[in-house]
């Protein structure tokens, strides 16, 4: 484990209020939370270690560690038998809180690379036997990316770094190196054979899903859950690079029209839900990305009172508001507004209204609001690679931004004539080519490019390769006559009879139960 | 994903060994060499592999010394064969800005943009101008011609013979042979209509005949017949 570094030293360096920090006084809070920590880890109580590493450990932050950083690990290490595994969960909660409340040196954004580093080994030689709660080990996976991505984000931006850290920057090049994050998060993927132990679940062969990731005969769940939440942190990673069918396929083995280990944390929810919907929406699989959406915005509509007190109500709120946007976006390229549940339609119209109307006009404006809804909602991209530190120092983390940004309101643009396509098709049942084209002001030859643009943008191809309409009007041509055909969407009597015997069901068994006196 | 070639071959040695690499252990630096070589069969045999490529073109972004602007224009021209599927956006999405304003991907980004826009008369102008470009890569006119005909029998029952000429760029008895190829093998027929012009008809799919699709969406899934089998029993 990498010796411990001068941590004062680098806080006074970077100016703020920990002047008086020392990294060897351990409160009585400390040092009574890291005593019962340990305990309850190897006691495996998970219950008690949940509530210790959701609520304690927030508490004394809020009391004795605002904007400090938690006593050095070494420290605290005595309380604890100088526990190996202990100290390098403990050091990841302190680099998380320090990431949390601190802005990161240089240094310690090494460090912090180190300790996943040794952790991750840990688990992956399989010598851990603890259990460890969900939101734990989600914690984990998802501060992991967090910090690779804002290592990017840090490194790219040149222009002002001193000599000392270019220094440091070229020595330790391996720290939040691409391939490294990359293949860490496989190994855990692999090395869990998780993706095996969901196949095998559906067929009956093993339990997974159903103990929420738990093991109940003695053994540890860290590297199988690890393992899982790391398909998702694979998700992540492939959007921050801009590779949405990679990030698609990592996640393939979870079935997200289901429940699952991933909904069992609201943070893991959300994020699978949010990249999924962003990856689908830049596959121009319309569809898909809005249903998802619909789904999770009425699942936080009904649940986010409960999250109130969690230190990850913000975060949610947050991510809320994101997909608000993008659902915005995408409604406004492929306006399936059948869709969209009543509760989520009316706070989105309350948030966007105005501006769906406005993009769906495609003018100058409308590019307008559709570069601010996408630059305000999309994720953080990043530039994998480093820098050549030979050329002259300027910034480029806005490089990969940029450039998706670019793409997609290019894909935005082609996409142009097709809203007047569609004012015309829900009014016609058959119109001539002739007269629509004089309608639309344009002549023949381009309206006929134009209908089959539709046909063309309206549809996607799915992850088996199948193609898939995302249309809500749709039409053929005759030779040279447009004939409508409204999709409207079947009455679903079957449904409707199926819920009614329920109820009816119900009715007569309430019945039963009422005792004539 | 993508069109399946006619003339496909069957994979070689090479491609399986790739294909695994590429499943397996794809964060790997050292498989550079050979997904560049894997673009230079899938050109001269005629095959295509969207995820080794885009594996390349990762890579290429982790390492941008490495990149081959050569081997990266033919995977351009790959995905661009590779439609209806959105491979080529795919590989935009990971190519450097400053890259894909060098010339040729500037030509390769404004012959996606007509295919895209189904401009298909502008399209074959600027591809008979940029001969250079495309003619490394076999096959690619077919390929073309025949997403051309995907888009025309999504979008028409029945088409006038000159849009499908100028959507395939073909002519005269070039075209009445490969509309006479059609029928015997790809159920297409032929009428005349008013004006006496040829109109081919395309059989009847999913999105030209949107009766075909409806009465998918009727059936009620046996998962939920299932809970109410309780109570009618």
């Amino acid at each position: 484990m990498a010796g411990a570094a001068p941590y004062d030293s680098e806080q006074s360096a970077h100016g703020d209020s920990a002047s008086g920090y020392d990294p060897n006084y351990v409160p009585d809070s400390v040092k009574s939370f890291v005593v019962h920590m340990y305990r309850q880890i190897r006691e495996k109580n998970v219950y008690e270690i949940h509530q210790m590493y959701e609520t304690s450990f927030q508490s004394i932050s809020d009391r004795f560690f605002k904007d400090a950083p938690w006593p050095s690990v070494d420290a605290v290490a005595t309380y604890v038998d100088n526990d190996h595994v202990f100290c390098l969960l403990y050091r990841e909660m302190w680099f998380r809180h320090l990431y949390a409340r601190l802005s990161p040196t240089l240094k310690q954004r090494i460090d912090s690379w180190d300790n996943y580093c040794n952790l991750f080994q840990v688990v992956l030689h399989g010598v851990v036997n603890m259990q460890l709660p969900n939101q734990w080990l989600w914690d984990m996976v998802d501060e992991f990316v967090y910090q690779f991505q804002s290592f990017c984000q840090y490194r790219a931006k040149m222009k002002n770094k001193t000599e000392q850290e270019i220094a440091l920057l070229r020595q330790y090049d391996q720290a939040w190196n691409v391939y490294g994050v990359l293949n860490y998060l496989q190994a855990l993927v692999e090395k869990s054979s998780i993706i095996q132990i969901l196949e095998q679940e559906k067929e009956g062969l093993e339990q997974f899903t159903a103990t929420d990731g738990y093991d109940y005969s003695g053994g540890s769940n860290v590297l199988k859950v690890l393992g899982y939440f790391s398909m998702i942190g694979l998700l992540r990673v492939h959007c921050l690079l801009g590779d949405y069918h990679t990030g698609l396929k990592c996640i393939l083995p979870i079935d997200i029209t289901q429940q699952g280990v991933y909904t069992s944390v609201i943070g893991s929810h959300i994020t699978t839900i949010y990249h999924y919907g962003f990856a689908n929406l830049m596959l121009r699989r319309y569809t898909e990305a809005i249903r998802e959406f619909n789904k999770i915005l009425l699942y936080i509509f009904k649940t986010k009172q409960y999250h109130q007190k969690s230190p990850q109500y913000e975060q949610i709120l947050k991510k809320n508001e994101q997909m608000y946007a993008l659902l915005a976006v995408t409604l406004s390229l492929c306006p399936q507004v059948k869709l969209v549940e009543e509760t989520v339609n009316s706070q989105l119209r309350e948030k966007y209204g105005e501006k769906m109307l406005r993009m769906q006009r495609y003018d100058d404006e409308a590019f307008a609001l559709y570069d601010e809804l996408f630059s305000y909602a999309c994720p953080k991209f990043i530039t994998p690679s480093a820098p050549s530190y030979e050329e002259p120092l300027v910034n480029y983390n806005q490089d990969a931004y940029r450039l998706q940004l670019k793409l997609f309101l290019y894909e935005v643009k082609q996409q142009q004539l097709l809203s007047g396509i569609r004012t015309f098709l829900n009014v016609y049942s058959t119109i001539s080519i002739a007269k629509l084209a004089s309608y639309m002001e344009v002549d023949e030859h381009t309206l006929r490019t134009i209908l089959m643009t539709y046909k063309h943008k309206m549809q996607s191809v799915d992850s088996d390769g199948k193609i898939v309409s995302n249309m809500d009007t749709n039409f053929y041509i005759d030779d040279d006559m447009v004939h409508v055909v409204e999709s409207k969407s079947p009455k679903k009597y079957g449904d409707y009879f199926m819920r009614q015997i329920v109820k009816l069901e119900g009715i007569m068994t309430d019945i039963d139960r009422i005792k004539l006196e | 994903m993508g069109r399946e070639m006619t003339n496909q071959k069957p994979q070689s040695e090479m491609s399986y060994t790739v294909e695994q690499l590429v499943s397996v252990n794809p964060y790997n630096p050292d498989i550079l060499p050979d997904l560049e070589n894997y673009v230079n069969e899938q050109v001269s045999s005629q095959t295509y592999s969207s995820n080794a490529n885009l594996c390349l073109l990762r890579l290429y972004q982790f390492e941008p010394e490495r990149m081959s602007t050569q081997i990266v224009a033919r995977i351009l021209i790959k995905a661009l064969m590779a439609m209806p599927a959105p491979d080529f956006s795919l590989c935009l999405f990971l190519i450097p800005e400053r890259v894909q304003m060098e010339d040729q991907f500037k030509t390769l980004i404004v012959l996606s943009h007509y295919l895209e826009t189904a401009r298909f008369r502008q399209f074959w102008d600027e591809a008979a101008k940029s001969r250079h470009i495309l003619e490394v890569v076999p096959g690619f006119e077919q390929a073309i011609q025949a997403y051309a005909i995907h888009v025309l029998s999504i979008t028409y029952q029945k088409v006038p013979r000159s849009v499908l000429a100028e959507a395939t760029n073909i002519e005269g008895l070039v075209l009445d042979k490969f509309i006479e190829h059609h029928i015997t093998n790809s159920g297409w027929a032929i009428e005349k209509n008013q004006n006496k012009g040829q109109l081919i008809i395309f059989p009847h799919n999913e999105f030209n005949n949107p009766e075909l699709k409806k009465s998918a969406a009727d059936g009620i899934p046996l998962e939920n017949i299932t809970r109410i089998l309780p109570i009618l029993g």
